[in-house]
């Protein structure tokens, strides 16, 4: 195993993320107390508990979420993208590492660094809504796995994309909407029946559930679902990932 | 000398149906210096890159000291350096952040005597802190050479290293290929300067459309192909050869004022002495003598030239 690779690559991505702390932190952390103070002040004390919770503080695990899934996208997308915008990305693959390594060492960074993010946003939203955590465990599972997948993820659409447009398009495109519908702002018994129906096709919908529950222990969901289904996207994130390298798929000519 | 890379039965088909290499054999002996010539798109690259585990090759094997560069591609990968044709390079890394990136990349630990050390070899040292989009073309080079080396490699690629870099660095860059060979480094380089090939390599390969030409000791290359002609200027022009002259392999230029005698360089007798001893016999008088000799560059060319009438008369009859 080439334990020094795996580190000059984690220590280069963090390294990134340091030298512009500021745009790495500000950025999310900003955008947090902006909800905040729209959901969570003007309009939320409008708006009744929802399941026993004041709103304001109902939406924090899905605004940890919606940063989470963009964040862990984004840095891990650039991060793979970039060497191979600039062509550096030769290094690497004449290097002796293996392909297992090479994710370690990106996705690891770029989850490390949205669950540092995911971590501020918890603590800037401690500064808003008097914030307790039911299932502290559960609660750092569902942070740490969701960090991963979405990392992975991320990762995929990096080496997928051959130009930044198909950089942006997955996440404006599909991630968003599905984090804005999938229930970071509402519960999903809100919604009408049909409506509700068609939400649980949305795997977003499961893992605000989920991580929702392990603070307030109140779920659109079962958890063990919830559980299962960030499980199951990270497998099939694993299993595309293996594909691409099996078969060189826009990793080598 | 035992070879250190073998390539066998290589071919490269691009997924475009391009066929970039055509069953290349090869092997390059341990501590050499290998030039390999070719035109644009010849393949050249294309070779490098498989070796070094960029490109999948669609058919061959590559060992490397005795390691296959597939299944132990660990072991192949860390006795090799490569320094890519193009400047790529990120962008907002320090110098001194990059080399050690490679160095850690190729699963070395860090060593920072050794790559200071590198840095001041290669006129880098003060620039150590400078980010990479901050330098000028000449110095991304010289980095791409440190990245290159910082892992000690036993094998250095070089593909086109002097293409486009001025002439201090190139003197530089030979002097650095010099330095490397004699502490026991391998070193392939592909090069569009043939004089720079015909100085510096001990052996050549020349490469068109994907096919390897030739592969010879440079040496024996030049006196295998390299022809000599003896250019006999006349006083006075002259619109035929004399009977008595025909018998030599002699030409009468257009203007009849030269005689051009085309001999094998490496012939005991080259029949020099007949050939101006009839001259005399005819009455010719001369005015001058010299001798060319053919260079690397004739040889390729003529190689690479009647590579190409072949590939295009198969076309035609296709």
């Amino acid at each position: 195993m080439n334990i020094q690779g795996i580190k000059v690559i984690y220590y280069q991505e963090m390294l990134r993320a340091w030298e512009t702390l500021f745009q790495t932190l500000a950025s999310p952390v900003i955008s947090t107390c902006l909800y905040f103070i729209v959901f969570g002040s003007a309009i939320g004390s409008r708006i009744q508990s929802i399941d026993g919770v004041s709103y304001g503080l109902f939406i924090v695990p899905g605004l940890t979420m919606l940063s989470l899934l963009t964040q862990s996208i984004a840095n891990a997308s650039f991060g793979i993208f970039f060497p191979k915008f600039t062509g550096s990305i030769y290094e690497i693959h004449s290097a002796p590492i293996s392909f297992f390594e090479i994710i370690i060492g990106f996705v690891g960074a770029a989850a490390s660094k949205s669950l540092i993010i995911g971590i501020v946003i918890l603590i800037t939203a401690s500064f808003f809504v008097d914030l307790q955590i039911a299932h502290p465990i559960w609660m750092a599972t569902f942070l740490i796995l969701t960090c991963i997948s979405f990392s992975l993820f991320g990762f995929i659409i990096g080496l997928w994309a051959n130009d930044f447009e198909k950089l942006q398009v997955i996440p404006l495109l599909v991630i968003t909407p599905l984090v804005f519908l999938g229930g970071s702002f509402y519960s999903i018994n809100m919604l009408p029946p049909f409506w509700q129906t068609v939400t649980l096709f949305n795997p977003v919908v499961y893992l605000i559930s989920g991580f929702r529950w392990s603070f307030f222990e109140v779920s659109d969901v079962s958890v063990g679902v919830s559980l299962a289904v960030i499980l199951g996207f990270l497998f099939v994130c694993i299993a595309i990932v293996g594909w691409m390298f099996k078969t060189g798929y826009r990793v080598k000519q | 000398m035992k070879s250190i890379v073998s390539i066998q039965d290589l071919s490269k088909t691009y997924d475009s149906g391009f066929r970039a290499l055509k069953s290349i054999n090869l092997d390059i002996k341990d501590g050499e210096i290998f030039a390999l010539l070719g035109p644009n798109g010849a393949g050249k690259t294309t070779l490098i890159s498989i070796i070094c585990g960029i490109v999948t090759a669609s058919q061959g094997t590559v060992t490397v000291n005795g390691f296959d560069n597939i299944t132990a591609y660990r072991q192949t990968r860390e006795l090799i350096g490569l320094v890519p044709q193009e400047l790529t390079l990120g962008a907002f890394e320090t110098v001194w952040n990059t080399i050690r990136f490679s160095r850690g990349l190729f699963g070395k630990k860090k060593d920072n005597t050794y790559l200071e050390q590198l840095l001041k070899d290669l006129s880098l040292f003060d620039k150590k802190d400078s980010e990479l989009r901050e330098l000028s073309g000449g110095m991304k080079r010289r980095v791409l050479i440190a990245k290159a080396l910082s892992h000690q490699p036993k094998i250095i690629f070089l593909d086109e290293p002097t293409a486009g870099v001025d002439v201090e660095l190139r003197k530089d860059m030979w002097n650095i290929v010099r330095r490397l060979r004699d502490s026991g480094v391998t070193i392939i380089l592909t090069t569009h300067y043939i004089e720079e090939a015909e100085e510096i390599a001990d052996r050549i390969g020349i490469i068109s459309n994907g096919e390897l030409l030739l592969v010879e000791d440079k040496r024996t290359l030049m006196h295998n192909l390299g022809k000599k002609q003896l250019i006999i200027e006349l006083k006075e022009s002259v619109s035929s050869l004399q009977q008595e002259l025909t018998d030599y392999d002699l030409v009468l230029s257009e203007e009849g004022d030269q005689l051009i005698y085309t001999y094998d360089s490496m012939s005991d007798n080259a029949g020099i002495t007949d050939l101006l001893q009839t001259i005399k016999m005819v009455g010719l008088e001369l005015k001058d003598l010299h001798i060319n000799k053919s260079s690397l560059e004739d040889i390729f060319v003529d190689l690479v030239k009647e590579d190409q009438m072949r590939t295009e008369r198969v076309e035609v009859k296709v």
